[in-house]
């Protein structure tokens, strides 16, 4: 059974239909990579996934389990929000770290504010915060920060605050991590360093969605490609098929836009 | 009538002078920021009255709000009024706090949404994310325009002696009758050194906030 199920999701602002009807699925320790060209809904799809739109129809379900259902009678509340909202972590284009707030404190924050809510006798508690600083070091070892953990956001380069991003975003081990565009604000020679770590998530088996316009990323690193266009679904399959052999025009006329060198 | 006699007169009046500052501060800090989510509220009815309110208290003198607060219910309600102390507290907290309402308003919308959205994404709750996210980055922005506020908060005070309240300026303007007009301008030495201090006491928390960026 795929993790997860996505089924005729819709989306509109207003008047302007955004999604229209997105239906997929991802098995586990795949990595997805969502491409198309900027209002094709690529970012919403994900803003979905993440709960922060809400869909005006469709279901989504992780591990056999209906997280979201845009026809259920009652709406679920913010409890239940929070908690669904954990199956899937979102590191964002512009990183948006807690500026005031360390490298480690940035990553550790979330997971403590979720140990202190708990009632725990105190010497319990304390191992749980204590683990929780041992597992954001090894997370910030596996983005290669560990020298930085003291440093604060504005002290690091766009390519350093990503990768805190994404510890930050692995700290509450969800079970899909979502990309968005991770590469879009930073400079050229910085993105090398971004999408390296994104890759080392994929051989660990990180189930991921990512939203990119790098393609020779999305080719290298994806087992699947989506390609969106106009709020649908356009084209998906593995990279071969869509970067080798696209059928639908639209998939064609988008790559040789893109792989056009300059 | 000697130097020391009036110094110490003036101290008294300061001593008032620092008790309606410090009262109005106290009450109106906290007081802005419900307002100020008052005219931020999703519920437009209660934004639109909490707009119109500023407007109301923002455009008229504060000398006059004292006049109503301290005339009004005796005149039209035919009620006791309210001690003269008791007038201009409430008139001065309720004027300082639209104020403040419209710094906090500022501060608060200057925040990028993406602050709110990674919070949200975390699994934190909307009030987790204001007070562990927002507000220290709200306080960085806001300490410039609110330090001016509470300089002029400082001189303001001087206006509560149009109901007799006996603050600094007042207890100067006591020795006139006696031909003295010196004492009043001794009273900016005072204004000078208080102001002085808070002005100290920001620059400390500025410095306190300088570590980050926001």
């Amino acid at each position: 059974m795929a993790l997860l199920e996505v089924s005729d999701i819709t989306k509109s602002f207003g008047k302007t239909k955004v999604l229209r009807g997105i239906d997929f699925s991802l098995e586990k320790g795949k990595a997805l990579s969502i491409i198309g060209s900027s209002g094709s809904g690529k970012t919403t799809l994900l803003r979905c996934l993440n709960f922060l739109e809400t869909p005006d129809t469709g279901t989504i379900s992780v591990d056999g389990e209906k997280i979201f259902d845009a026809s259920a009678q009652k709406k679920p509340s913010e409890a239940e929000i929070r908690k669904n909202r954990l199956r899937f972590g979102l590191v964002f284009q512009s990183f948006n770290l807690f500026p005031q707030y360390s490298v480690l404190e940035n990553i550790t924050l979330a997971p403590k504010l979720r140990v202190n809510e708990k009632k725990l006798p105190a010497d319990i508690k304390k191992q749980e915060l204590d683990k929780i600083n041992q597992n954001a070091l090894a997370l910030l070892e596996r983005v290669g920060l560990t020298e930085k953990a003291d440093f604060y956001p504005c002290q690091l380069s766009g390519g350093q605050q990503q990768r805190v991003a994404i510890a930050r975003a692995l700290a509450l081990s969800p079970d899909i991590l979502c990309f968005d565009e991770p590469t879009s604000a930073l400079d050229p020679e910085l993105t090398g360093e971004v999408l390296r770590v994104i890759k080392d998530l994929k051989s660990a088996d990180t189930t991921m969605i990512v939203v990119t316009h790098e393609m020779d990323f999305a080719r290298n690193v994806s087992d699947e490609i989506m390609f969106m266009a106009d709020g649908i679904i356009e084209e998906m399959g593995t990279p071969e098929e869509i970067f080798d052999n696209p059928k639908s025009q639209k998939t064609k006329a988008f790559l040789n836009k893109s792989l056009e060198s300059f | 009538m000697g130097f020391w006699e009036i110094t110490l007169s003036l101290i008294n009046g300061l001593e008032m002078t620092c008790l309606i500052f410090a009262l109005t501060l106290v009450l109106a800090l906290p007081l802005g920021l419900v307002i100020a989510f008052g005219s931020m509220s999703k519920f437009k009815p209660l934004a639109y009255v909490t707009k119109v309110f500023v407007w109301i208290i923002r455009g008229i003198p504060l000398m006059l709000q004292i006049f109503v607060v301290f005339y009004v219910p005796g005149l039209v309600f035919n009620a006791t009024g309210l001690s003269r102390f008791t007038s201009v507290i409430i008139a001065f907290v309720i004027n300082y706090a639209c104020y403040f309402s419209e710094i906090y308003r500022g501060g608060i919308e200057s925040i990028s949404k993406g602050q709110y959205e990674a919070g949200a994404v975390l699994g934190m709750t909307k009030s987790q994310v204001f007070f562990k996210v927002i507000l220290l980055q709200v306080v960085k922005r806001i300490l410039a325009p609110m330090s001016n506020e509470v300089i002029t908060l400082v001189k303001d005070t001087a206006l509560a002696r149009v109901i007799m309240i006996v603050e600094i300026l007042k207890a100067a303007e006591f020795f006139t009758s006696y031909g003295l007009i010196w004492p009043m301008f001794y009273t900016a030495v005072f204004y000078l050194i208080f102001v002085g201090i808070l002005t100290l006491i920001f620059g400390f928390f500025e410095k306190k906030l300088d570590y980050f960026k926001a």
